[in-house]
Parts: structure tokens; sequence; C-alpha cells
């Protein structure tokens, strides 16, 4: 079905050829590749993860999407769906596992938690949105999100992964972007150590 | 118990077989209109569902039922000239009772007078507090503010909406919502009746 | 395997001051009934209520906080295990630290981590309690949360609706008026780059805390931590194990990892405005937990739902229970292994269930349907049909598929039966609740044994099995589904036709001053909400006696002496949701 889209290389086939040669560029069919295979985490928080379990039950099945293998282990997978409340105790974990994800690798958040902090947000526990801490690529809205809504945002996930090119794609590159997120620590309050010296000069908020 | 060790799960093979029989037998039954049409749909999600439970989203979609509600939106009323009035009249019953206060609400007044007027200067909703629970469609007073039927919103940024982004026309309302659009309407012509009626 | 249990003859007044002369003073508050004692007499009379009395499960531990009156007060709920109404009695404190009330653990050790949860959320110190930690918020952490003059970062007003959202609502993210740009604060002049604690060192010293066992050789004994990120923890739910080779020693459930603040936030929602977060508890059986909500609040207020709204609630909260003991069953099977199978077989048949809730009350698993005095609509057309078509034909047949699918498999016969025994002696002790508790031999439902809503009306059996194993908690929620579906017949076939609400709809309801506790059986088993009303539109306290959580206080004693692999299939045997042990 994707070959129309891979054979579209600006560069004209003869015609006694085209049943026997594909011309395609290399950023095309490593995407395709790429975004048909795309392993997500398997990493449940809240109540959006029954949602997940639904998208990857039969009525919905991911598996149409190739990515039906959870990994439970983050050496193994591409994409991690945060589905469910972040909160102050479960952040410090959440930014070791996308430490431990090897690039490229994808964040979802889904549902109204993950993404901004949700009903809960004015809560003394929950992170107001993952995105403080990790990158996100794509938001899910909803509480929950249906199965099908996931699925329309991985679809999501599936459009950025096609529209990168290896030449400017970050993981490939060197700089400071390549470095890990430092973990947050539990004190008084959660503590960012990007953020200790606004801590540290910081009133009494 | 079974005395032959493995009969148990021999059994439970017999029911992987059986459903798996039940693939062929339902796809047969149906000579190939099982997919992509309303009928199949709807079998696959009825009492008599056997064989493949798939709906092949984004290809196929499951209808989604009237009540059914994701993030919210503003209702407007076409003129006949084409402009647009917003149901709402900031009376912010609805910013009232929103369980996370997503909504946000700046009431107009009238530069001359300094009174406030019945529409919304700014109508916020940052949809990733939205619960989606609906309590907000169902206090309002004035159908102004209903829950949408469309759950395909993923973005690539965080997702705040603000009045443009929420304004959805009445016609669309009642595309979504037959049944509820009908009822309300009939009993928003009847209070108007009887305030007419009243100031006669 | 079901056994008919007859419903309880009405409790014998019981004449308590007489029994317990000058220890119990009534609570005389309006819209308060129980017994306030004193700190010394709290072990005597709460000895002599279980062994003299029978009043032997104690269902609910907490605290309340009434700063304006400059005092905290816990409060305990204890029923019979044979039914009955309870006793519900009070322990006053004044309101400066440290305070200290007697832990009631060495009576009902059900109270551990109800205690826990008190000492965590109020600062209240259980003198006597064995392993008194902090359980939901992290070691170290500044501040007792649920004190009512302890304020989150991002508190704005102390009760909604908010001033800054109407008239002049200019959207502002919270974050943006941190200085952090988080949901953050600390206390003044800390400093982090001084912090020396470790959270975790309480953890590990309460896990070393156990019987070494003399005999045999001398081994090392090495700590293992499962979770917060694990497949068979069902949720962020982290387990730290001692094991001496594969035998397990000793056990601490570590959670709090979704402690999402409920009954914080809870006290600053008006009364209808916590009916979706309750869906958002355990999200697997929202109806239920609107149900028990809805009961509380109905107490308070004195109304009785419309006839056809209660029908439509019991059909509603039976049809949860089993969409929520498919995904039980399925989970369970996918912890012992059984990856997926028998899941997608348990989620088709749920997810039929979850299409009547979405076309009933709009979503698939956060329904918001009840309303104080019946429910928010009426059943949409073509649904009556659908439910009858589900439940008289179809659910019946996929229950006994799926039985003949699971039940006789000679793996889950061997991994399930004589494993993870929890006697019924210890089920009572430790206040384990639903199928946990019936699957020990104890026909304790509260369905039949305070019946509420309309119950009474129905035919069905309370479930037992005796041998209190992983594979009778398996069977038992699979007799439970087959009891439901009978339930549900009986409704659909009874359905009055009338109105579905008895008020009219308010989005402000004015409940008079004064407390309740409804509880009703969710499918995780006694689901209770404590409220307390002063008046205001918000509650003063809103608390919920959530039967996963305290499940769990089991969880460690039946594990110790199993092997490691056991854990999982024992965890997945009790069933728990995560939104519900954290809230
Ligand atoms: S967004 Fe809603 S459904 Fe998802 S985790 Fe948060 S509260 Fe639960
Ligand atoms: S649906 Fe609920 S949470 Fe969302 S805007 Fe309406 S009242 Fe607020």
């Amino acid at each position: 079905m994707e070959s129309n889209e891979l054979n579209s290389p600006d560069y004209e086939i003869p015609p006694e050829l085209q049943a026997q040669v594909a011309i395609t560029s290399l950023d095309k069919i490593y995407n395709w590749g790429r975004s048909a295979s795309v392993w997500p985490l398997m990493f449940g928080l809240a109540c959006c993860a029954i949602e997940m379990i639904c998208a990857a039950a039969s009525r919905f099945d991911i598996a149409r999407f190739g990515m039906e293998i959870m990994r439970p282990s983050p050496r193994q997978s591409d994409l991690m769906i945060i589905s469910g409340t972040v909160t102050k105790k479960m952040i410090p974990i959440i930014v070791r596992l996308y430490n431990q994800m090897p690039e490229p690798k994808y964040v979802l958040a889904m549902g109204a938690c993950a993404s901004g902090g949700g009903p809960f947000k004015e809560g003394y526990n929950v992170v107001s949105g993952v995105d403080k801490f990790i990158p996100v690529d794509v938001y899910v809205p909803g509480c929950p999100p249906t199965p099908q809504a996931l699925l329309n945002g991985l679809m999501k996930i599936q459009e950025k992964i096609k529209g990168e090119s290896i030449k400017t794609a970050r993981w490939y590159q060197k700089g400071p972007d390549m470095a890990e997120i430092p973990v947050p620590m539990l004190g008084p309050d959660l503590i960012d150590p990007r953020k200790i010296t606004l801590i540290q000069n910081g009133k009494k908020n | 118990m079974s005395d032959m060790v493995g009969k148990g799960i021999l059994k439970s093979l017999s029911v992987s077989l059986k459903r798996f029989a039940e693939t062929y037998l339902d796809d047969l039954s149906w000579l190939g209109k099982r997919y992509r049409t309303d009928k199949g749909i709807a079998h696959r999600g009825s009492k008599d569902a056997r064989g493949i439970f798939t709906v092949q989203y984004p290809e196929e979609k499951i209808p989604v039922p009237e009540e059914f509600r994701f993030v919210p939106f503003l209702v407007y009323d076409e003129g006949p000239n084409g402009e647009k009035t917003l149901r709402c009249t900031s009376c912010g019953i609805c910013a009232k009772v929103c369980p996370p206060q997503c909504i946000w609400i700046v009431r107009s007044t009238d530069p001359a007078t300094g009174r406030p007027i019945p529409d919304p200067a700014k109508f916020t909703i940052d949809a990733d507090l939205c619960m989606n629970c609906g309590l907000c469609a169902e206090f309002c007073p004035f159908d102004a503010i209903k829950m949408d039927h469309d759950y395909e919103l993923a973005s690539f940024t965080r997702n705040v909406y603000d009045e443009t982004k929420l304004s959805k026309s009445a016609k669309y309302y009642e595309s979504i919502r037959p049944v509820n659009a009908r009822r309300e309407d009939a009993a928003r012509a009847a209070k108007a009746a009887s305030r007419t009626g009243q100031g006669e | 395997m079901a056994t008919p249990v007859a419903t309880p003859a009405p409790a014998q007044t019981l004449d308590l001051p007489a029994r317990f002369p000058g220890v119990l003073n009534p609570d005389t508050r309006p819209g308060y009934s129980g017994w306030i004692l004193d700190n010394a007499n709290l072990l005597k009379f709460a000895t002599a209520l279980r062994d003299e009395l029978g009043y032997d499960y104690l269902s609910s531990v907490t605290a309340v906080d009434y700063l304006p009156e400059g005092k905290m007060e816990v409060v305990y709920h204890v029923y019979k295990t044979t039914g009955g109404a309870g006793v519900v009695f009070k322990i006053q404190v004044p309101r400066a630290d440290p305070m200290e009330v007697p832990s009631l653990v060495s009576i009902y050790p059900g109270a551990e981590l109800q205690e826990r949860e008190a000492w965590d959320l109020f600062g209240i110190k259980f003198t006597g309690h064995p392993d008194l930690r902090r359980i939901l918020m992290w070691e170290g952490f500044a501040g007792h949360p649920m004190r009512k003059d302890w304020h989150e970062p991002y508190f704005e007003e102390e009760a909604k609706p908010l001033k800054s959202r109407w008239p002049d609502g200019r959207m502002i993210m919270a974050e943006s008026k941190n200085l952090f740009g988080d949901n953050i604060s600390y206390p003044d002049g800390f400093n982090p780059e001084s912090q020396t604690f470790d959270p975790e060192k309480a953890l590990y010293e309460a896990l070393r805390s156990y019987q070494k066992d003399e005999v045999g050789l001398d081994t090392d004994h090495i700590i293992v931590n499962m979770g917060p990120q694990h497949p068979s923890t069902h949720g962020v739910f982290r387990v730290a194990v001692v094991l001496d080779g594969e035998k397990i020693v000793n056990l601490k459930p570590v959670m709090g990892y979704l402690h999402r603040n409920h009954e914080k936030i809870g006290e600053r929602n008006t009364f209808i405005m916590n009916m979706p977060y309750t869906d958002r508890l355990d999200y697997l059986s929202s109806m239920s937990n609107n149900f028990g909500y809805a009961l509380a609040v109905e107490k308070l207020m004195n109304v009785k739902p419309t006839e056809r709204a209660e029908y439509i609630r019991v059909m509603m909260a039976e049809m949860t229970r089993i969409a929520s003991h498919l995904m039980a069953i399925g989970a369970l099977l996918n912890d012992l292994g059984a990856y997926f199978t028998p899941m997608l077989y348990a989620l088709e048949e749920r997810e039929l269930l979850l299409d009547i809730f979405e076309a009933v009350s709009g979503s698939r698993m956060m329904c918001n349907y009840f309303r104080f005095g019946g429910v928010a609509r009426d059943l949409p057309e073509g649904t009556l049909q659908k439910i009858k078509g589900l439940f008289f034909e179809r659910l019946p047949r996929k229950i006994e598929e799926i039985d003949r699918f699971l039940s006789e498999n000679e793996i889950i016969r061997s991994r399930g039966i004589g494993q993870g025994v929890l006697t019924a002696e210890d089920a009572i002790k430790y206040s384990a609740a639903g199928p946990l508790l019936r699957a020990s031999g104890i026909p304790y439902d509260v369905r039949r044994a305070e019946p509420y809503s309309i119950y009474d009306r129905f035919e069905f059996d309370v479930v037992v099995r005796t041998n209190g194993d992983i594979y009778d908690r398996l069977m038992v929620r699979f007799d439970e589904i087959r009891q439901s579906i009978r339930i549900v017949q009986q409704a659909v076939k009874q359905l009055p036709n009338g109105p579905v609400m008895a008020l009219k709809p308010m989005y402000q309801v004015r409940v008079p001053p004064g407390e309740a506790y409804g509880r009703v059986e969710g499918p995780k088993g006694e689901l209770g909400f404590y409220v307390i009303s002063n008046g205001k539109p918000t509650p003063w306290r809103y608390h919920v006696r959530a039967p996963s959580f305290i499940n769990l206080t089991a969880f460690g004693p039946i594990c110790i002496g199993q092997k490691l692999a056991d854990v999982v299939a024992v965890l997945g045997s009790i069933d728990i949701v995560l939104g519900e042990v954290d809230r």
C-alpha cells in the first residue's frame, strides 16, 4: 500500500523498467521501515493505561500498525506512551526509563494528565504534564482518550517519523542536545537538578 | 477434576480451535460484506459477534453513540446572512461547575456604560485539564456548550482551545446529537413562546 | 459452590453505654452519630468489642482535621462479618504536635496500612504501630498534606468555583505563576545541595525486621524490588521482597506512585464535582464508585432516588462488576504466564459492556452517570434491547466458554490450588474484602450484610469458596459474574417506568451538616465513602475506604513463605487497581 508513497523519487523510471525497478530515497525507505515497527514500552500509569490495553486487544488491534510488540524493557523500545497521571513520586523513574531508551525515541503523552496535569493538576503530588521533564512528540487530549483516539495519536507519531531525515535528525548530530536528562530527586518536594541554582536563590514561593 | 493429566489443557485448546474456526465461518457467511460496511461494523459490535472482532481504524470507525462525550465545544446559531452568534451568554455556570476548573471566561462589558453584556469576550478551555465529564454541557441553561464527538485531536503541541477553535455550528450539533438537539429546540421554543405570551 | 445466606436478623439494639459505663460519650453534634472515647480506653474498648460483642471486622480508619475547633479526630467503623449495622467510634486529640493515638494494629491488624495513611496525610502518631512510615508520599516530604492548613503550591482558594475563572477569566497556566515553573514549593531556606538523607532508607530498615530462620545453613538474604515499572504489577505498584534463595522471608508493598490527591481535591470540590472524580478511583468500575458516593451524599441530604433510577443503578453496578471481574480474570491469567489470549477473550466481552456504558453515560470508562437522587439521564432508545440481548443470550454462554477455557487447565490448577492461601481467620483479621474475603470462606457481602439501594429485592447467592487460594479467588470471580448476570436479568424484567431523577438537576446541592458513611459492594470489595458536610457547598471531609488498598494489608502475610514467582500470581488474584490503592 505504501509502494506509491515510497515510489516518488523525483526521478523518471523508463516505462519498460517500471515493473522491475523501484527507486526511492534512503530517507523514505528508512522512515517507512521505522514507522511501521514502532515498539512501545509496556508501561502503564493510570486509567489511560486501560484504554491502551484495550487498544492492544482484539477490537482495536494495535498490531495493524506494527506496534503490538510492547517491550517491558526500555532498552528495546522506541516509543514511550505516557498513559496516565505523572506523579512526583513517579517522575524520577520515568526520566530514568526515558534515558535508558535507545535513540531514536519518541514520547506520546496520552490523555489530559500526561499532557498537562489533567484533572489532578492542582494536587500536591502531581506533575503538570510530563513535558516539564521529557520532550513530548505527540499530545493526545481526552480523559481517557478512546482507543481510537490513541490510534490517531500513534498515526501522528508515524507521520512525524515519516517527515524526518537522516541528515537533520537530532540523534545523529553531536551537541548538548544528546545529553541525558538529569533524574529528579525527592526531597521536601520534587527537586529538578536543572533548577538547583533557582531553588537556592528563590525565596519561599 | 480430570484423571488424565492434559485433559484440561486439551479442553482449553478446543475452545481456541472453535474460535479459530468461527473466524472463517463468520467471514464466509457474510460473503465479503463483513468489512468496510456499516452493517458489518455493527455486527462485529453486537451480541452475535463471532470471529474477527477488530474494527480497522482508520479505514473503519466504530460509530459513537449520541451521548458520547469528548472535549466540549460552543454552539453558534447562523443567521440568514451567515453571521454567527454564539449562544453563550457568559453567565459562567459552566466555569463554576467544571470540576478541574479548566474553563476561563472573560465577560464582555459595554464600553460606554461598563455594564456586562451577555457575550463572552474570551472563552478558553484547557483541553489538557478537561476530564470530559460533561457537567458543563449538562448544566448550561442556554444549550450553548455541548460535548463533541470528535476524538481525533492528537496534535504536536499542548491543547489549549480558544473561542474560535471551540465554536461549531448548531447544524453540526444537530448532526451529532439529533435526539437531544430536537428536544432542546422544542423546549427553548416553548419557553420563548410562554415568555412572549406573558409579555403581552 | 455458592451457598445462599439468609439476610441477617436486624441487629438487636445494643446498649453500648450500659456495657461500658463511663467510657463512651455519645457524639451529639447534629447529624453525627457514634461514640467518642478517650485514648486511655481505646484498646480495652476495642478488645471487648471484638471478642465479646463480635464486631470482628474493622472496615475503615480515617482522620478528620477539625481546624476551627483545634482538634483532630480518628474515626473507626467496625462491623460484624455476620452482617448488620456497625459501630462508629472516635478518638479526639488536641491539634498540637505530637498528636498521639494508640494503634489498633494489635487488635485489628487490618488497620496497619490505614493508620500509616493517617500518619502520612494527617501526622497523627499511632503509638505501638509496628511500622509507622509514610505510605503515599515519600519519607522526607515536607508536611502532612491533608491538614486543612497545609496548602499545595497551586493553591488558589479554599473552595471551588475559583474566582479567577469568571467573570474575568484570563487563562494563565498555574505553573507560570510558580517560581519554579512547576507544581513545587520548598520550605524556607532549603538548599538542595545540602540534602543528605535517602527517602528509601526507612523502607529497607523495615524490610530487615523479620524473624531470622535459625535452623539450616546460614544463607545470605537478598532484597529484590519489583516495580514500579513492571508488567505484572498492574500499574505503578512496587513490591520490595527479601529473599532466601527463592523463598520470600519478608515483603513490603510500596505505593503512592499514583497518589493523585483525591481527598485533598475532593475537599475543595463542590459535592457534584466529586462525582466525575470518583470515576477515576477504581477506573475499571466507575459505576460502583459513583454508587457509593451517591449513597453517602444522599444519606446526608436525605433524598431517595426514584424507582426507575434504583433499577438502573443496580443494573449498571452489576454490569460494572462483570466488566471488572473479566479484566481481573484476564490479568491474573497474564500474570500466570498465559500471555494475552485469555485476556483477549475477556476483553471482548468487556468491550460489549463498555459499549452499553458509552451509550448510556457517554464514556466507556469514566461514566459520571449517577446524580444525587437518581441518574443523569434515562437509558437511550435501544439500549435496553442491547442489554437484554447481551444478558439473556450472549454473556451466559460466553462466561461458560471462558470457564471451560480456563478452569480445568492443569497449569492453572497447579499454580493456583493450595498456593497463596489466606485463611478465613486471617482474612477477617486483615480486613480483606470482596472476592478475597469470600474465597476464604467468609460469606460477607455488603449487598446482603447490610442491603443498600434495592438489593433486598433480588434473588442472588453470596458466592463463597473455602480454600482461600489463588484458584478459589479466580473461581469466586466466575461465580460472581454468574450471580451478577442473574441480578441484571431480574432487574431488566422488573424495570419500572417513570422519572430517573427525584430532584431538580442543580449544579450546587444543599447538603445539611453531618457525617455519612456510604458503603457498597464494589467489584474489589467493600467500597466506602465517608463524607462530612458542614453545610457549605463543599464537603469538609471526603474519605474513600478503598478495598484495593486495604486488601493489600494481607498481601505480605500471604506471600511470606511462598516462592518469588508466586508473588505476581497472588497479586493478580487479589486484583488491585492502582487508582484506588493510591487515590
Ligand atoms: S487523563 Fe483522565 S483517564 Fe487518563 S490518567 Fe488522567 S484522569 Fe485518568
Ligand atoms: S467536560 Fe467537564 S472538565 Fe471538561 S470543560 Fe466541561 S465541565 Fe470542565
